[in-house]
């Protein structure tokens, strides 16, 4: 089964859960920058939750069926249109043999998701399906969607999507801070400067891609300026340059890094990081380790309670 | 040894403040004994100058477990692994096309090109750890005759297999990058390759020397490659 990709959308690339294993070779982990929304759309379909999927940046892509066709979009709201009529996100939708799925802007966050019956079809370099964009391998030939791509399906066999409960996303809404947990260097920074960086609204700026999200505002600077011995990158670890304009290493990020690490974003919400867009404003909190934990274990609570029986 | 959490899914174990040696052996020992144990619940190992870094799955475990089974590896960790021995030999062609810095770095250092090629293809190099990009190896052991900062203004794309040297540190691009490191020759082996079961040509741990070949031997290599 085929997918052809009419229009691309402005950043179109297959992702999965991450590809592990590979730091030591300097190789980032990739995967979906809201793994919860994909994992959502893949089990509406009734997919393995971490099969390969779309992930469409801002503007979606346009696709044409060739067969009859699950598919499911999650995360951010993208006006979809199905043929003539207007595609409703977070259900499972059947697309009759050539039907053309139009994605449009996303209207509340930067990041949807497209999940298909079966999967895309792609080989796994290194354990995973996901793009890695910089070293041009995994996903799609290494590389985002162009316009005249043929994607393959795999064939489901006996899969059964589920349909949500109403308003069970609702619940998971969240707004306020980023939750952040203190960065191995956070003692590189006087109290001060760590009370203004938890003060500070930043903004999210336009050179920002999924290797990580530049920010704009109150520089934080080190109380003296020190080299660091390049070290390990956790996965949403806030890094702070020279200039003092934090950046949060996000899922194409570098293994090792020179900067002071100030903060880390919590792994609840790091699919939060994924649907900032340039522009948006941010503010960041800090929690404790526990209480991250916590905050994870409800969230994969929730993803088992969300379904209706 | 200092345990720091690092975030909610990870550990980093420092072992000190210098660059020396026995401080890699420390690192690569414990990433060696760890990565042995192939245990599922670890995602990704980074090793660094000074440090490890442990992402583990903080679904499947928590910190004081991913703590504890570093501590009881802690004496495994001063054994050198096997292949530690491993050296590679990484054929370059130290050509002025290829190196286009290399007159810039004779001049700074105050030697003739012939010393340059001929001090930084003497000395055996250790890969410390591998980051910045897919198969990028940070090398130690440079000699310090030939250190040399890096360019004011960085490059738009330099070529994959480019050697270069920036400060005290010399290394190879694995793919075409943007980069500010001073260029001194090409190496026509392929130091990344995604599709093959080691997909770097290096790893932690591994002896490198650089061995100079000429233009006619790297178009050679280069057609086998290929």
């Amino acid at each position: 089964m085929t997918i052809r990709v009419v229009k691309p959308g402005f950043f179109t690339t297959v992702q999965d859960r991450a590809r592990f294993g590979c730091a030591h070779l300097g190789i980032s982990p990739a995967g979906a920058a809201d793994l919860l929304s994909l994992r959502i759309a893949n089990l509406l379909v009734g997919n393995d939750q971490y099969a390969p999927a779309l992930e469409m940046t801002l503007l979606g892509a346009m696709l044409g069926f060739e067969e009859r066709t699950i598919l499911a979009i999650s995360g951010a709201n993208c006006e979809c249109r199905l043929g003539q009529d207007r595609l409703a996100a977070n259900s499972a939708v059947e697309a009759s043999a050539g039907m053309v799925l139009q994605c449009g802007s996303t209207t509340d966050g930067a990041r949807s998701y497209l999940a298909v019956q079966g999967g895309f079809d792609v080989p796994l370099v290194m354990g995973s399906a996901s793009t890695d964009i910089r070293g041009r391998f995994g996903g799609h030939d290494g590389r985002r969607l162009q316009a005249g791509d043929v994607l393959h399906i795999r064939r489901a066999e006996k899969a059964r999507g589920r349909p949500l409960r109403t308003g069970a996303l609702d619940q998971m809404k969240r707004t306020g801070p980023i939750r952040v947990t203190r960065g191995v260097q956070h003692d590189w920074f006087s109290v001060d400067a760590y009370a203004n960086f938890l003060a500070a609204t930043y903004t999210v700026s336009e050179q920002s891609d999924r290797a990580g999200l530049r920010l704009k505002g109150v520089a934080i600077l080190p109380r003296e300026s020190k080299q660091l011995l390049t070290d390990g990158i956790p996965l949403g670890a806030i890094q702070v340059p020279q200039d003092g304009q934090p950046i949060i290493l996000f899922v194409d990020q570098q293994t090792t890094g020179g900067y002071p690490k100030i903060a880390n974003v919590i792994a609840a919400d790091m699919r939060r990081i994924g649907q900032l867009r340039p522009r948006d404003g941010v503010q960041f909190a800090e929690v404790s380790i526990a209480n991250a934990i916590e905050a994870l274990d409800a969230q994969e609570r929730w993803l088992k309670e969300i379904w209706q029986d | 040894m200092k345990v720091i959490p690092a975030s909610d899914c990870s550990i980093l174990i420092e072992f000190g403040d210098a660059i020396t040696p026995e401080m890699q052996d420390r690192v690569l020992g414990l990433f060696y004994a760890l990565q042995a144990q192939q245990d599922a619940s670890i995602r990704n190992l980074h090793p660094g100058y000074v440090s490890l870094l442990v992402d583990f799955d903080p679904l499947a475990v928590i910190h004081d477990e991913v703590a504890a089974m570093i501590a009881s590896l802690e004496n495994a960790a001063g054994a050198v692994r096997e292949a530690e021995a491993n050296v590679v030999e990484l054929p370059v062609c130290y050509d002025t096309e290829f190196g286009p810095d290399l007159t810039d770095v004779a001049a700074h250092t105050h030697l003739s090109v012939d010393e340059v090629i001929c001090l930084h293809s003497s000395a055996m190099y250790r890969v410390c750890f591998l980051g910045f990009t897919a198969g990028f190896a940070y090398l130690g052991g440079m000699p310090e005759e030939l250190h040399t900062p890096r360019l004011a203004t960085p490059r738009r794309a330099v070529a994959g297999g480019s050697v270069g040297i920036a400060g005290s540190q010399t290394g190879i691009y694995p793919t075409e990058t943007p980069g500010g490191w001073r260029l001194i020759g090409r190496t026509p082996v392929r130091m990344f390759d995604p599709q093959a079961s080691q997909p770097t040509r290096v790893l932690p741990g591994d002896s490198l020397r650089f061995v100079p070949i000429d233009r006619a031997r790297f178009e050679e290599l280069w057609q086998e490659r290929t």
